[in-house]
């Protein structure tokens, strides 16, 4: 376990140290994580839960790593994208070739690969405070990343960024202060046993949940994340947009289903949700608004990350949570690979074609049929048709909606689909138009269309083989969840 | 919540804590406000010290002390970044703070990485 950690760091200082070996470097630490996962993952399907301490030293003193279902699902995830990315990126950087581009790809390595230890380390943490450090190592890999771009509005969108993730840290931090004056532990576990409502933990979840829901870029603290998930070079939008948004989320069902489940009443709830529901019909409408291919991307995300946040008013409902639980996750799953095969289309057209206005994509299937194809699949997935994996944990969220008559986001699910659909269909309406193409744009190199292309396969394709992903998530699964017993 | 003193360190942490982020609100030089940052992180070190202390009369609770230390290196990579961001800003833009409010319309803050002649 410790390996998903130590592989992609050593690879990131290796290329630190050594930048011209960086690519190399990057393949051998992406094949050691990807192989250090399937052990974790054999292990955790076949004798279940894995508890791993650092050091050899026990809980209250050392630190503990822990594989269970819900974990190796974000570990695979992160995987998945990261692995895609290390190979999307080299013909990325390579055709501005210049001393600005190679500086670029210099730094790109060593961040990336820190960016995906902190991930790793991110999913495998048991304790509060281990999860604040992890969390800021995160935010330093993807706060730097996007100050890759170099460019003016690229630096802007950085600083922004960073001066949301830090105070939004340390609002975090010291909820984390307040639950260990009150229960003196900082261990998930420990935490649920002594966790009891009173006036010190309400506030101490306050400012916890305020501080990860402004990293999560939850309505109405979502304002950073356009600008710079846009602005960032396409590789970098790619993992802010599929992954690292995925990180404070995934610390925030830790905490309201795990660690404080007393405290999980119907207002916090319905609040959190009502936040996601606006957020839906917020991003989306901004989406449809862009004129820029990458900003549509990006305000699509704020609105797709509202859907996550449907999953506690559904999963909290004991009746039902459980569907509504797998379908929270599933659609976590369909959105990382959407959004990255999004992300990279929209890199490859900006290569492509120089720039990225919705209005000037007029003859793209001509020019790049594979990536057009990638972009129609995985906007599929957004939209949520049958049979993709949007779908899938479309439906699971709607089916527990209805099952415990909070019909209300059913109809926000639904409403959401078609606005959705409509922002896809603008770009597609454009991409499908045949014209005589007055200049030859640029040839692209086969790897950056054919990554793009498997992840938007990949997003359709899930749906259709949900069923293993969603009984790993049994595996350690909270239990507050109805259902989720053996 | 024995002594006086362990409450007024708490509550004047707290206090340092609130300052810092209304200077990170109401600032808009991006030194003042990587310093306001400082000041919230204080804060919190103020109240984690003084949960060490909760325990009257005992010796002091060891773990709040190594958590601060940590925060402390955690806090001085952000300001080391922090500062580096805002260096190069500079250089490349000339201004010290941020233009506009913290929300960008809906086709501001363009998106475009790169531009290809």
């Amino acid at each position: 376990m410790a390996v998903l950690v130590l592989g992609p760091l050593g690879g990131a200082a290796g290329a630190f140290a050594f930048p011209k070996g960086g690519r190399r470097l990057a393949g051998v630490a992406a094949v050691t994580a990807v192989l250090a996962l399937l052990v974790l993952a054999r292990e955790v399907v076949t004798n279940g839960v894995q508890l791993h301490r650092v050091g050899g030293w026990s809980a209250p003193l050392g630190i503990d790593l822990r594989g269970d279902g819900l974990a190796v699902l974000m570990l695979a995830i992160t995987a998945l994208i990261a692995g895609a990315v290390t190979l999307y990126a080299p013909p990325y950087f390579l055709p501005q070739a210049g001393a600005e581009s190679r500086d670029r790809e210099r730094w790109f390595w060593p961040l990336f690969l820190f960016l995906w230890s902190a991930l790793n380390a991110l999913f495998l943490s048991r304790d509060i405070f281990n999860l604040y450090v992890t969390l800021e190592l995160l935010g330093f890999a993807a706060v730097t990343l996007v100050a890759l771009a170099g460019k003016r509005e690229a630096l802007t969108a950085t600083m922004r960024y960073l001066l949301v993730s830090l105070p939004a840290s340390l609002f975090y931090l010291m909820g984390v202060a307040l639950v260990y004056g009150q229960c003196a532990t900082v261990d998930l576990s420990l935490l649920a046993a002594k966790a009891e409502r009173g006036p010190v933990l309400w506030v101490a979840l306050a400012l916890m949940t305020g501080g990860l829901v402004a990293k999560a870029a939850l309505f109405p603290l979502h304002f950073w994340l356009p600008p710079a998930h846009a602005s960032a070079p396409a590789p970098v939008s790619a993992l802010l947009s599929a992954l690292v948004v995925k990180g404070p989320y995934y610390i925030l069902l830790r905490l309201w289903f795990e660690a404080f489940p007393a405290l999980m009443t119907p207002a916090v709830a319905q609040g959190l949700g009502a936040l996601g529901a606006v957020a839906i019909v917020w991003g989306s409408i901004h989406a449809l608004m862009q004129a820029r291919l990458k900003l549509l991307v990006a305000y699509s995300t704020v609105a797709q990350l509202g859907y996550l946040f449907l999953l506690f008013p559904l999963a909290a409902v004991r009746e039902g949570g459980w569907l509504a639980w797998n379908g929270g996750l599933l659609f976590l799953a369909a959105h990382a690979c959407a959004k990255t095969a999004l992300f990279l289309t929209a890199g490859n057209i900006l290569q492509a074609a120089g720039h990225d206005r919705i209005k000037g994509l007029d003859g793209m299937t001509q020019v790049l049929p594979v990536s057009a194809f990638a972009f129609g699949l995985a906007g599929l997935s957004l939209a949520g048709l049958p049979p993709s994996s949007g779908f899938a944990g479309k439906w699971l969220l709607l089916s527990a909606s209805l099952a415990q008559g909070q019909w209300w986001w059913a109809a926000v699910i639904l409403g959401g689909s078609l606005l959705a659909a409509a922002y896809v269909m603008r770009v597609l309406s454009h991409a499908f138009t045949q014209v005589a193409l007055a200049t030859k744009p640029r040839p692209l190199p086969a790897v950056q269309e054919w990554t793009a292309l498997v992840l938007a396969a990949l997003a359709v394709g899930l749906g259709l083989a949900a069923q293993g992903p969603l009984a790993l998530l049994r595996l350690g699964a909270p239990v507050v969840l109805g259902g989720a017993g053996p | 919540m024995v002594e006086t003193g362990f409450t007024v360190y708490l509550l004047a942490g707290a206090g340092v804590f609130i300052i810092g982020f209304h200077a990170l609100l109401a600032q808009a030089h991006l030194l003042r406000r990587i310093m306001a940052l400082n000041v919230m992180g204080s804060g919190v070190f103020m109240v984690f010290i003084a949960l060490s202390a909760r325990t009257a009369g005992e010796a002091p609770d060891p773990v709040p002390h190594a958590m601060v230390l940590t925060g402390i290196v955690v806090s001085v990579c952000a300001t080391g970044l922090a500062l580096a961001l805002a260096d190069r800003l500079q250089s490349v833009t000339g201004a010290t703070e941020l233009e506009g409010g913290p929300a960008p319309g809906p086709n501001a803050g363009s998106g475009g990485e790169e531009s290809h002649p």
